[in-house]
């Protein structure tokens, strides 16, 4: 589940996403990522007390990507009361970054976000990913990446398949089951969902452990506690709608 | 709910969500790091992240280590805050807290199993405690852990990761979760609440 926000800041819009989280949160996600996109800009400080305002009403897990330079950005995050933060671009530009954040938070809290192309059989990871016209190929191959992360003590990776961004045709299964076999910390599918059979399928094809999706639950085409139904009838096991919330 | 609980806050970040967690209970729980303010305490709360040496010391020095284990209001440990209420831990070999005299160890490595064990998962209810009113077999919670304590007398309920572990423990006034209840929804919330009722 993303929340992906130009505009944290603005008090219309954090009213929007306070309700989304809500709304998510009742629906049964387990967990929600808010992608911070406006955080990116260079050396400047950024209001991030929105996490906070967040945390207030999500009784599940949440990760906050996006701008995260420092340890002290972390930091900052984490006691606002993010459960993790996930880092990007930062991280292919100093590696040794990733290394830091382990040390001083534990790998449980320190996510790796990786946008990944198939370019000629191969894939190729992607930076400035949160900026159309910024968008390059970054030095990496996806798998040495992905290797590489982990010996850093990164606790977990979403893998964007940039390929299926936003295409709705299926996550992409072939790629993520590549992955899975070289990543042994939790790895979250990101990219191409569109209707619930794409979850069942990369689930059972790619064994990730978790499904990440935005535009199909923004727009309810797809509503939560009806996927979760049907996955666990197709016999995936998952958490199921939470009955509580009914009360 | 009114209850004086009290959050002991040297052993760990991210204070807010549980915190947070208790207002919604209508709880407004203190953080403190003051011995004598958590010793009058009707209900004491020992969260903790990081490692198990490295809280031990923030402990010991905050004047926590030798306190806890004399407290006789309801104690509830979660997540390595449970852990720290044992003997000691294969985390860099600390000494805890000796309040159950078990040893926390690391949770095996396995392919299809990745550590740290992160994510929502079941509790398989072992013994009776008021701490688990309302909480059903099967039910899932949110666990962020590398090690985990044995199965014991002390357990209440048990969570499979390849291993079974104890996943929710009670030792007289001394409870304990390696799940976080104030990220595990309703869950959660039922169960925190339990706890303040005690």
């Amino acid at each position: 589940m993303v929340v992906k926000g130009v505009q944290f800041r603005n008090h219309r819009v954090m009213g929007d996403i306070l309700e989304l989280a809500a709304r998510y949160r009742d629906e049964g996600a387990d967990e929600l990522v808010f992608y911070d996109i406006t955080a990116s800009p260079d050396g400047r400080t950024v209001d991030r007390s929105w996490v906070n305002r967040v945390a207030e009403v999500l009784d599940i897990p949440f990760c906050v990507a996006g701008g995260i330079r420092s340890v002290a950005d972390a930091e900052e995050i984490l006691n606002f009361g993010a459960e993790k933060i996930s880092v990007n671009t930062p991280a292919l530009e100093d590696p040794d970054l990733i290394d830091r954040l382990v040390k001083r938070f534990g790998s449980q809290c320190v996510v790796i976000g990786i946008d990944s192309l198939e370019q000629s059989g191969d894939y190729q990871v992607y930076q400035y990913t949160g900026d159309v016209d910024r968008t390059e190929q970054s030095r990496y191959r996806t798998l040495p990446w992905v290797r590489e992360v982990q010996d850093r003590g990164a606790g977990e990776i979403v893998l964007n398949c940039m390929n299926r961004d936003g295409v709705r045709r299926g996550y992409d299964v072939a790629q993520l089951a590549k992955v899975r076999a070289v990543c042994d910390v939790p790895l979250i599918a990101s990219g191409g969902a569109g209707e619930m059979s794409h979850f069942r399928e990369v689930f059972e094809e790619s064994q990730v452990d978790g499904a990440l999706a935005a535009s199909v639950f923004h727009s309810a085409a797809i509503p939560i506690p009806d996927l979760k139904a049907w996955l666990i009838e197709a016999g995936v096991r998952i958490r199921p709608p939470d009955d509580r919330r009914a009360h | 709910m009114n209850s004086d609980a009290v959050i002991i806050g040297c052993c760990g970040a991210n204070l807010a969500s549980l915190a947070f967690a208790l207002r919604r209970l209508g709880c407004d729980a203190p953080i403190s790091e003051d011995p004598e303010r958590v010793r009058r305490a009707s209900h004491v709360i020992l969260p903790g992240v990081g490692a198990a040496d490295d809280a031990m010391s923030r402990l010991a020095s905050a004047g926590f280590s030798d306190l806890v284990p004399t407290l006789t209001q309801p104690v509830l440990g979660i997540c390595l805050g449970m852990q720290l209420l044992f003997a000691a831990s294969d985390e860099d070999d600390a000494s805890c807290l000796d309040i159950i005299p078990q040893r926390v160890s690391a949770l095996p490595k396995h392919p299809e199993r990745p550590v740290p064990h992160m994510g929502w998962n079941q509790l398989e209810i072992a013994a009776d405690t008021s701490l688990l009113r309302d909480v059903a077999n099967g039910d899932y919670a949110y666990f962020v852990h590398s090690f985990a304590a044995p199965l014991g007398a002390y357990t209440r309920a048990v969570t499979d990761y390849g291993v079974a572990f104890s996943a929710v423990v009670e030792q007289d006034n001394f409870f304990g979760t390696q799940f976080h209840p104030e990220r595990s929804s309703t869950l959660g919330a039922t169960l925190l609440s339990n706890f303040l009722r005690l």
